[in-house]
């Protein structure tokens, strides 16, 4: 074998899922010892190629190469034995598992526990010392936070003796001090030999970390280059197939009266948990307050609360009235009446009904609204041309009022929920991660329409796990932590740092 | 208050009438702890009780009865994994449609070959488990009070009674001290955790299944062949669903499972011998007592005996994410 060899070449891997092309004709080349990166919007089949090279779907065609010998991925077993370790999006650990149960897992040697459980052991501490991957083997999955769960999704790996590491949107649940920490990882094992596939959608990452990077849209490879000789501006192009703006242009923010303002709020979740634990915060017509975190600090349960979903104790105003957060009148339906509109954090369980038509979805909340009623009827036909009309104002596509919610993109559903937020006129807009899962394209669009409802002067409450999002969006920007406020800043006088140690808990920085 | 003599023959029958259920509950336990929900375990017991006797009767041996009622209840055990594993429908319906074939299917059967009203003929001899006398039984029984427990209360079951008790630490040792187990437990938990560690979820779930099959073969000969003597219609009256009631109790753990099966014996031993409990001249009637254990039943499925949380991914078919 020469080194010039590649540790994974895929030549003409073609999928389709229905009539869906996941996957057409993909060949790609990633050479031993490196870090590459694969870039793409969401749906461009970036994982979908990662599945089949590591046995979990089968390719319709195409051939897979390891280390120069053609080789057959007919399962998971097949690629781990082929020396591919793979970390996906959503952790496949048993969350009720020790960390070093869940190591052994399926790669025990011998029927009984006991010696290979200590064999584990011995492994994992080695490996801690090796690669700054220190986790406590005896805790359980559901007690530890999800940068040690991936960690354990690493140690897995490497406990199989992977060279090869694909990574799928690994930072997508890590605060930024944890990303830094899984670089660093990378950039060890980079130096050990091993070989990293970093499947990503964020364009700094790449830019940051990899040696070379393939873009994918549309199921297709369109580009494979050199990350010293490229752009982000350039990668975005290739990603989308036109010219994308990375930054919000927006004016400085005019704000007026007092929209908002919640006093002491607490709020616990369904197992009795407190999750808010005393919010206090002010909000002006005209200006947008971005809240950052790492997902499960509490901004879920703040917005939930605000949007008539769950309820409180403390005092929230609205205009001057103080709003009722429990029993009648706490509801969303009394929200709204009271100039309140929500695009919830998850369109798919709270914004949508997924097998609905996109007219009644976007009738929800307003289907009382006179304008669409006559008596207790409702009148679908106005319904349907109001729903036109939004289509064709937010570029919704395909622009099909009688489409069920579930076969438009995760984008295009968004652009239905912001239209039927936005379109409304609200007082207050409370928006949770308005551009998850959505392409740039359409995170571009969803932007310049949350700043356009500010510029008339609604008030807007942003709450986003996306740091960049908070940066390009907010007009202030709050760091929520543990359920408290951390302290307020300025968006042109922080950075990604600091946010980052007041969204790990450390609230001295600079404060 | 009762004394040893009134006590050891209530427990004593606490046993017997646990043995079914304990042997259900501990293949509830594997099938469930694997992510198949199992409500025909009494469906299951039902077909075993009948193969067994018809096959005791027929041949005159037990032990191919009991052959026959494992082979049978393993049937449905494949054909609820064939359902819920292979076709990922789901596994309440499956449950359901395997308990009314049971039902149906064995008296039907029974009518057909022995014409005396849907049961079988009475077992004897060496057509019925016996009790075993357990070693030293009969000297020990004149020691003060573990005489009696030794002799009288241990001593003395079918062999499937001792099969059935240890049964639990052997679950409990499978479960937590072999890769089986492991796996066993994570493809109840996640399977896309052992479908991404290269082990084959339907394999696992298939394995657990046949478990269940087995066992709850061994529970519906007992009813027949050692509990009783022969089948009659419905004779399992329900223990599968006391069974499940009691692994919910259990919360999926094998010694607490059978704590929980001991209760349930226990209701129902009581229920046997006092049939009309007078408690300061009001009369409790018999069908109170009968029901004690149905109660008991019903309100632990209620869920007032603290929270119960199954294996995560129980009941769901597993389907790889796109």
């Amino acid at each position: 074998m020469s080194d010039t060899s590649p540790a994974i070449e895929l030549r003409g891997i073609s999928k389709a899922f229905g009539p869906v092309q996941a996957n057409k004709d993909i060949s790609i080349r990633v050479m031993p010892g490196t870090i590459h990166g694969i870039i793409g919007e969401n749906g461009a089949g970036k994982s979908t190629l990662m599945s089949i090279l590591y046995g979990f779907y089968k390719a319709d065609a195409g051939e897979v190469f390891i280390n120069g010998r053609k080789t057959e991925i007919p399962d998971s077993q097949a690629a781990i034995s082929a020396g591919i370790g793979m970390v996906f999006q959503h952790f496949k650990l048993v969350e009720t598992f020790t960390v070093l149960e869940n190591v052994i897992l399926g790669a025990e040697e011998g029927r009984l526990l006991r010696p290979s459980l200590a064999r584990a052991r011995k492994v994992l501490a080695e490996l801690a010392v090796e690669y700054e991957l220190n986790v406590d083997p005896d805790a359980r999955i559901d007690q530890i936070g999800v940068g040690m769960q991936q960690r354990v999704e690493i140690l897995k790996a490497l406990y199989r003796q992977a060279d090869i590491l694909i990574l799928d949107e690994p930072t997508g649940v890590l605060t930024p001090p944890e990303a830094d920490h899984l670089f660093r990882i990378l950039d060890n094992l980079r130096a050990e030999g091993k070989t990293i596939i970093l499947i990503t959608h964020k364009l700094r990452e790449i830019m940051d970390i990899t040696d070379t990077v393939s873009v994918m849209r549309r199921g297709e490879m369109t580009a494979t280059v050199k990350t010293a000789e490229t752009t982000p501006e350039e990668l975005a192009e290739l990603m989308v197939g036109r010219k994308v703006l990375l930054r919000v242009d927006k004016a400085p923010a005019t704000p007026g009266k007092m929209v908002l303002e919640v006093k002491n709020l607490r709020v616990r979740d369904d197992q009795r948990v407190e999750r808010v634990k005393g919010v206090d915060l002010n909000l002006r017509a005209g200006e947008i307050l971005g809240i950052a975190g790492v997902a499960g600090n509490g901004q879920s349960e703040l917005l939930e609360v605000l949007g008539g979903m769950r309820p409180a104790t403390g005092t929230v105003t609205l205009n001057g009235t103080t709003l009722k957060l429990e029993g009648r009148g706490s509801d969303g339906q009394s929200r709204r009446a009271a100039g309140i509109a929500h695009v919830p954090e998850d369109r798919q369980r709270e914004g949508l009904i997924m097998e609905f038509h996109a007219w009644e979805n976007v009738a929800f909340g307003y289907h009382h609204d006179p304008a669409f009623c006559r008596g207790p009827l409702m009148v679908n036909a106005a319904l349907v041309r109001d729903t036109e009309a939004k289509m064709e104002k937010f570029d919704v596509r395909p622009p099909d009022p009688a489409l069920a919610a579930k076969n438009f993109s995760g984008g295009n559903q968004q652009k239905i929920v912001v239209a039927r937020e936005i379109e409304r006129n609200p007082d207050l807009l409370l928006v949770g991660q308005p551009t998850r899962g959505v392409d740039i394209g359409a995170i571009e669009f969803i932007h310049k329409q949350i700043v356009a409802l500010r510029d008339q002067g609604a008030a807007v409450l942003l709450v986003s796990v996306e740091l960049d999002e908070i940066l390009a969006l907010s007009d202030r920007i709050a760091v929520m932590f543990d359920g408290r406020l951390m302290g307020e800043r300025l968006p042109d006088q922080t950075d990604e740092r600091e946010l980052g140690l007041l969204m790990a808990g450390v609230s001295g920085a600079a404060a | 208050m009762m004394d040893l003599m009134t006590l050891i023959p209530v427990l004593d029958s606490t046993i017997r009438l646990s043995t079914p259920l304990l042997l259900a509950c501990l293949a509830g336990l594997f099938s469930e702890r694997a992510g198949v929900f199992d409500i025909g375990l009494e469906g299951k017991m039902l077909m075993a009780a009948f193969f067994s006797a018809a096959i005791a009767s027929v041949t005159g041996s037990v032990w191919l009865g009991l052959l026959a009622g494992i082979a049978s209840s393993m049937v449905l055990a494949g054909l609820h994994g064939l359902a819920s594993i292979t076709f990922r429908g789901n596994q309440l319906i499956s449950g359901v449609a395997i308990n009314f074939l049971a039902a149906g299917i064995t008296v039907l059967i029974a009518q057909h070959w022995f014409h005396q009203g849907g049961r079988t003929p009475s077992l004897i001899g060496a057509g019925r488990f016996s009790p075993i006398e357990l070693p030293l039984a009969g000297p020990l029984s004149g020691v003060p009070v573990l005489g009696p427990v030794y002799s009288d209360l241990l001593s003395g079951h079918s062999v499937l009674v001792y099969i059935a008790f240890l049964a639990v630490p052997a679950t409990w040792w499978v479960l937590y001290r072999t890769r089986f187990g492991l796996r066993l437990r994570a493809v109840g938990e996640n399977p896309a955790a052992v479908d991404t560690s290269g082990v084959s979820v339907v394999g696992m779930r298939y394995a657990a299944v046949a478990i269940c099959g087995l066992l709850c073969g061994i529970a519906g000969a007992y009813l027949a062949t050692a509990l009783q003597a022969g089948f009659v219609k419905d004779m399992t009256a329900g223990r599968g669903f006391i069974a499940l009631a009691a692994l919910i109790f259990a919360k999926w753990r094998p010694w607490h499972a059978m704590w929980a099966c001991l209760l349930f014996g226990f209701l129902q031993a009581v229920a046997l011998r006092y049939q009309n409990i007078d408690i300061g001249g009001v009369v409790i009637p018999v069908q109170v007592m009968d029901a004690l254990p149905y109660i008991l039943t019903v309100v632990i499925l209620a869920g007032f005996v603290g929270k119960a949380i199954p294996p995560r991914a129980g009941g769901e078919p597993y389907v790889k994410e796109r």
